[in-house]
C-alpha cells in the first residue's frame, strides 16, 4: 500500500470483459498518478459507449490508488445518476471506495480555455490595438514627463525637499561607473571611423582630412549617441528594475503611505543624475573617440600626433562640439524619464517586470535615435 | 533510528557564518502522523524545514528518509523522493507566470506521463480538492487573495499526490474561519490521503486541532517532542510561556480544554 518504495509501483491496467447486460471493468495493478496515463483512453471509451447504469467495477485486483487514481476510476461511473451505489462496485478495497467518493465530492469541472482564433479581421484589431497602445504610451510618457517637472520647479524653491543622498548615490551610479565602458566603446568607434576614411581619403590623396572626419563624426554624433545608447542599456533598465521591485514588494505603496511622493523620492534624484552626467560623459566619450582615431591616424596614416592636434584645432569649428553637448543632457533626461516610468508601470507580477524592463530599454533607444534625427534636421535648418 | 521513522534528522549543525542557528538536533517524523514544528521567531524552523528538502546543505549531520542518507542518493532516486514531496512555502511560491491551474500542471508535466486532457482533469481534481473555486483555475497568483494563493499552492504541493506534505505556516495571514477551514482541510486530507505532515506553525488553534504530536525548536535543538497536552505540562521556560501565555491560554479555552 501507500509508503512502499516508489521504485516499486506496478503498471495499471483494465480488463473490459461483458457479464450479462453489465460491462465489468476489473482493474489491476497499481493506480498512481504516475501509472494512469496509459488507462485514460480505455476508460474514456468504457463511459462513452456503456449506459452508465451498466457499468461495474471490480476492485478485486485493485493495487495502490492516489486520488490521480480514484479520479479515474470514479469518473467511469460519473455519468450515472448514482455514481457510487454499491450496484458500481464488486470487491473490496481499503481505500478505494472512501477516495472515489471523496475525491468526487469535492471535484470541481474546469471551463474550457477558449481555442484562439485567428483570421484577417483579428490581424486588423491587433494592429489598431498596437497603435492604440504606441499613442497612449507616448501621451503617458509626456504626461510623467510634465509631473517630473513640476516636482523638479517645486523643489527648486524648497531646496531642503530635494534628496541630495539618494542624486549623488544615482550620478556615482549612472555616470563615474559607466566612464569605463563608455570611454571604451568610444575608443573604438573613432578608430572604425578613422579606418574606414583612411582608405578612401588616402586614395584621394587627402589622408589628412581623417582629422576633420573623425573630428566631426566623433562630436556631433558619436560621443553623444554611444553615450545615450550606453545609457539606455546601462541605467534605464536599472532604473526600470530598481523601482519595478520596489513596486512589487509594495515599497512604494508604503512610501505614499508615510506621506513620501516617490516622485521625490524616486524619479527626481534619478533624473537629475542622469541629465547631469550625459554632458560629463558625453565629454569624456569624444575625448576618448578623438583618442582612437588619432592614434588610427598615426599608425595607418603617419599623421602624428602633434599634427593631428593642431589640425583639429585650426579646421574644427567650436560649433560642432557644442551641438554635441547640447543633445547630451536631453538624452539623459528621456532616457531617465522612459526609465522611471516603465519602473512605476511594474505590476505585481514577475513577468511585468521582465516585459517593463524591456519595453523601457527599446523605447528609450527608440526615442533617443527619433531625438538624433529631429537634432540633425534642426541643426541643418539652423545652419550650424 | 525509529522504525517507523519516515525522515529522521540526526546530529544536524547549521550555522550563518560564526552564527549558530542548530546544533546536535534530532528529529523524526513518523508516517502517518501530523508533527507541529514551533519555536520562536529567528530559531531556524524555516531552515531547519530547507535542510530536510535538501535545500540547503547541512553543515553537520544528516537527514534520512527512509532510512537512506538523503546526501547519498543518486540525482535520480533524488528526484523520485522529490515527486514524493509536497511542499507549501510560506508565501506560496507559486510561478507568477502561470494560472493557477498551470501552476498545478506544473510538476504533472514534469514527473508523469499523460494525455493532456487527463492532466488537466486531475488539475482541476486537485484545485477542487485543495477547497477553490473553478473560476479560480485560469486566475494568475497576482490576482488572488492571500487565502486563495495558499489553497492554489496546496493544490500544487498535492499535485503528485504526495507521501510527506510540508506546510510552511499554512495558515498565517488567514482570517480564523479561513484558518480553521484550512486546518480542517488538511485533516482531511491527511486521513484520506495517508499523509505524513509536517507543519510550521505560529497559530496555537491549528496545533491543538490538528497536530498529532508538537516538536518544540528552543536553544538550537528540539527541545521536546511530544502530544500537545504531555508538551504543556514540560517544565522548560520557553514551552511555559508559549503555551500558557495568554495567547496559549486562549487557545486552549477555545478548545475546551
Amino acid at each position: 500500500m501507500r509508503g512502499k518504495a516508489l521504485s516499486q509501483v506496478d503498471a495499471a491496467g483494465s480488463v473490459i470483459r461483458q457479464d450479462g447486460a453489465k460491462t465489468v471493468v476489473e482493474l489491476h495493478g497499481d493506480w498512481t498518478v504516475e501509472t494512469i496515463g496509459s488507462t485514460d483512453a480505455d476508460l474514456r471509451r468504457v463511459e462513452e459507449t456503456t449506459a452508465p447504469g451498466d457499468i461495474v467495477i471490480d476492485l478485486t485486483h485493485l493495487g495502490r490508488v492516489d486520488t490521480a487514481g480514484a479520479f479515474i476510476i470514479g469518473r467511469v461511473t460519473r455519468r450515472c445518476g448514482e455514481p457510487d451505489g454499491d450496484f458500481h462496485f464488486i470487491g473490496d478495497h481499503p481505500t478505494a471506495r472512501r477516495l472515489i467518493e471523496e475525491v468526487r465530492a469535492r471535484t470541481t469541472v474546469c471551463s474550457e480555455e477558449a481555442p484562439p482564433t485567428f483570421g484577417f479581421g483579428k490581424a486588423l484589431a491587433r494592429i489598431g490595438a498596437g497603435l492604440e497602445a504606441m499613442a497612449r504610451e507616448i501621451l503617458d510618457t509626456l504626461g510623467f514627463l510634465g509631473r517630473t517637472m513640476i516636482t523638479g520647479v517645486t523643489s527648486l524653491f524648497v531646496p531642503s525637499r530635494l534628496r541630495l543622498t539618494p542624486t549623488i548615490w544615482a550620478m556615482e551610479e549612472v555616470g563615474v561607473n559607466a566612464m569605463p565602458i563608455i570611454a571604451t566603446l568610444s575608443f573604438f568607434i573613432g578608430a572604425v571611423v578613422a579606418y574606414m576614411g583612411a582608405n578612401l581619403l588616402q586614395s584621394l590623396g587627402f589622408s589628412v582630412f581623417t582629422v576633420e572626419l573623425v573630428g566631426i563624426a566623433v562630436l556631433r554624433e558619436f560621443g553623444v549617441l554611444i553615450t545615450a545608447i550606453m545609457l539606455a542599456g546601462r541605467s534605464d533598465s536599472a532604473f526600470t528594475a530598481q523601482i519595478g521591485a520596489m513596486k512589487m514588494q509594495q515599497e512604494v505603496d508604503a512610501m505614499r503611505v508615510l506621506g513620501l511622493d516617490p516622485f521625490e523620492v524616486l524619479v527626481l534624484p534619478r533624473v537629475i543624475a542622469c541629465t547631469l552626467m550625459a554632458p560629463l560623459l558625453t565629454f569624456g566619450a569624444m575625448i576618448s573617440g578623438v583618442f582612437g582615431g588619432m592614434l588610427v591616424a598615426w599608425s595607418a596614416q603617419d599623421i602624428s600626433p602633434s599634427l593631428f592636434i593642431t589640425r583639429f584645432h585650426e579646421q574644427l569649428d567650436w560649433s560642432h562640439f557644442l551641438v554635441g553637448m547640447s543633445k547630451a543632457p536631453v538624452f539623459g533626461l528621456v532616457v531617465a524619464i522612459i526609465g522611471c516610468r516603465q519602473g512605476m508601470q511594474v505590476g505585481g507580477d514577475v513577468e511585468s517586470l521582465g516585459r517593463r524592463v524591456t519595453a523601457s530599454v527599446v523605447q528609450s533607444i527608440f526615442a533617443v535615435i527619433v531625438l538624433e534625427a529631429l537634432f540633425a534636421m534642426l541643426y541643418l535648418e539652423l545652419g550650424i | 533510528m525509529t522504525q517507523d521513522a519516515l525522515i529522521s534528522v540526526r546530529d544536524l549543525r547549521t550555522a550563518f557564518g560564526p552564527h549558530v542557528i542548530h546544533e546536535n538536533l534530532d528529529l523524526d517524523i513518523r508516517r502517518g502522523e501530523i508533527l507541529g514544528l514551533v519555536g520562536g521567531s529567528g530559531t531556524g524552523k524555516t531552515v531547519l524545514l530547507n535542510t530536510i528538502l535538501g535545500l540547503k546543505q547541512p553543515d553537520g549531520g544528516d537527514v534520512f528518509f527512509e532510512g537512506h542518507r538523503y546526501g547519498g542518493l543518486s540525482v535520480a532516486e533524488r528526484r523520485k523522493v522529490n515527486s514524493r514531496w509536497g511542499v507549501l512555502f510560506q508565501n506560496g511560491a507559486l510561478f507568477t507566470s502561470l494560472t493557477v491551474r498551470e501552476n498545478v500542471m506544473a510538476p504533472l508535466r514534469e514527473h508523469v506521463s499523460m494525455p493532456p486532457a487527463l492532466m488537466e482533469e486531475i488539475a482541476g481534481m486537485k484545485i477542487g480538492l485543495a477547497g477553490l473555486s473553478p473560476e479560480a483555475a485560469d486566475r494568475y497568483p497576482s490576482e488572488l487573495s492571500g487565502g486563495m494563493r495558499k489553497r492554489a499552492a496546496l493544490a500544487r504541493a498535492l499535485a503528485l499526490d504526495p507521501d510527506i506534505l510540508f506546510l510552511d505556516e499554512p495558515t498565517a495571514g488567514l482570517d480564523p474561519i479561513g484558518a480553521a477551514a484550512f486546518d480542517s482541510l488538511i485533516l482531511e486530507l491527511s486521513q484520506a490521503l495517508g499523509l505524513t505532515v509536517l507543519m510550521i506553525t505560529h497559530d496555537l488553534d491549528s496545533l491543538h486541532a490538528i497536530c498529532d504530536r508538537v516538536a518544540v525548536l528552543a536553544d538550537k535543538k528540539v527541545e521536546a517532542v511530544a502530544p500537545i497536552e504531555a508538551l504543556m505540562r514540560n517544565p522548560h521556560p520557553w514551552i511555559q510561556e508559549y503555551f500558557h501565555g495568554p495567547r496559549g491560554r486562549a487557545a486552549l479555552a477555545g478548545q475546551g480544554g
